[in-house]
Order: C-alpha cells, then sequence, then structure tokens
C-alpha cells in the first residue's frame, strides 16, 4: 500500500462538466465571430450608394428587364 | 458450447481464434493438450473464457490443480506461472505485442489505389467523350466576368475582391 492516500479523482459528470465548459467557451468565441461578421456588413454598406451599383450592372448588360 | 455473444463476437473480429492458433502452435506448452473444437482464446475483448486453454491435464498438473484448491500462499512462482499457463494460451504481454500488419495493409492500399489511378486512366483516354465547350478557357473568362459584372458575394466573397476602378484583382 502507498505510504500517502492519493485524494479521490472525480467520477461522476464528466461529460457533463466537459460540455458546460466547452458550451461556455463556443458561445464567447461565437459572439466574436460574429461581431468580426457584422463589421464586415456595416462597413460595406455604410457608403453604398444602391443607384450606382444599379447603373454599373445594367450598364455591363446583365439584365433582361433593362437595357 | 461457447456463448453465442463470444461467437459473434469472434467472427466479427475475424480471427482471435486464428490468430491464437498460429501462436499456440509456435510456442511449446507445459504438457496439456488443449480442449478439441474450441479455438477461440482469451482476448482483450473477451477476457475470461468459459473453457480453460488447457483441459487434458497429466499427472502432475492435476496435483498442482489440488493444490491450488488449498491457500494460494503455498504456491511457488513456478507453479503460478504454470497454473496460468494452463489457465490462459498468452500473457498480457504475449497478448498485446506489435507486429508488422501495418505495413502489409498500407502496401496493400497504396497498391489498389495505383491500379485504380491506372485504370482511370485508361478510361480518360478511350472511354470519357470531349469535355463540354462551356470548360474552355475562354468560356470560363467569360463567366468570371459575367460574374464581376453581377456583383456576386459584394461584401466578403467574390466581388469584394475585385477593384472595379483598376480593373484587377486587389493586392
Amino acid at each position: 500500500m502507498a505510504p500517502e492516500v492519493l485524494p479521490k479523482p472525480r467520477m461522476r459528470g464528466l461529460l457533463a462538466r466537459r460540455l458546460r465548459n466547452h458550451m461556455a467557451v463556443a458561445f464567447v468565441l461565437s459572439l466574436g465571430v460574429a461581431a468580426l461578421y457584422k463589421k464586415a456588413y456595416a462597413d460595406f454598406y455604410r457608403n453604398y450608394d444602391v443607384m450606382k451599383d444599379f447603373e454599373e450592372m445594367r450598364k455591363a448588360g446583365i439584365f433582361q428587364s433593362v437595357k | 458450447m461457447l456463448p453465442r455473444a463470444a461467437w459473434s463476437l469472434v467472427l466479427r473480429k475475424g480471427g482471435g481464434g486464428r490468430r491464437g492458433m498460429h501462436s499456440s502452435e509456435g510456442t511449446t506448452r507445459g504438457g496439456g493438450k488443449m480442449s478439441p473444437y474450441t479455438n477461440c482464446y482469451a482476448q482483450r475483448y473477451y477476457p475470461m473464457p468459459e473453457e480453460p486453454f488447457c483441459t487434458e491435464l497429466n499427472a502432475e498438473e492435476q496435483a498442482l490443480k489440488e493444490k491450488e484448491k488449498g491457500s494460494w500462499t503455498q504456491l511457488t512462482h513456478a507453479e503460478k506461472v504454470a497454473l496460468y499457463r494452463l489457465q490462459f494460451n498468452e500473457t498480457f504481454a504475449e497478448m498485446n505485442r506489435r507486429s508488422n500488419e501495418w505495413k502489409t495493409v498500407m502496401g496493400c492500399v497504396f497498391f489498389f489505389i495505383g491500379f485504380a489511378a491506372l485504370v482511370i486512366w485508361w478510361q480518360r483516354v478511350y472511354v470519357f467523350p470531349p469535355k463540354p465547350i462551356t470548360l474552355t478557357d475562354e468560356r470560363k473568362a467569360q463567366q468570371l466576368q459575367r460574374m464581376l459584372d453581377m456583383k456576386v458575394n459584394p461584401v466578403q466573397g467574390l466581388a469584394s475582391r475585385w477593384d472595379y476602378e483598376k480593373k484587377q484583382w486587389k493586392k
């Protein structure tokens, strides 16, 4: 027998604890990713002129309804 | 004789017994004979078989089994080893030994992948019809130009990488 006794390790709830920790980390990371995504869209639409875009596309000749 | 679960396990694993048969022919046993019709020896997934490894024991082995019924502290180390060898065909170290099977497996895998590649090459030359006209370089360039005109995925995708003033890809 060992002279000193080790503490008994955690025997139950291991998967639950792992899932809980991973859920928390995933939630925080997803918030970060969403923030980046929203920033890309905000930057695009801040100075977006839809009529200018439409004119460019019309001149390129891709529409069938307007030439 | 053997439990049905054990049989299905053996058949599915494909030869725990057969591999055990090879090793037992190679090594010499103490003197007991194996039980007939049983080719299913103890494995990691079948640790406690019903039948011991050797069932036909000669006189001294039977005396040993009688001695086993008493206190085990009376047994010498050699007797304990002999009793283990009567009960099981392999020790844990022997059971867990490495093998070179992976080399055979990888070799066969690569060989057949190469063979399939040769077959597909032959098919490219003799079987496949000509490529459609839309896959020529000129047509692909026209398609890309049309996608840029339509400004597909302008936020993060294709059109966002194209510089419309300078008519080139963004650096």
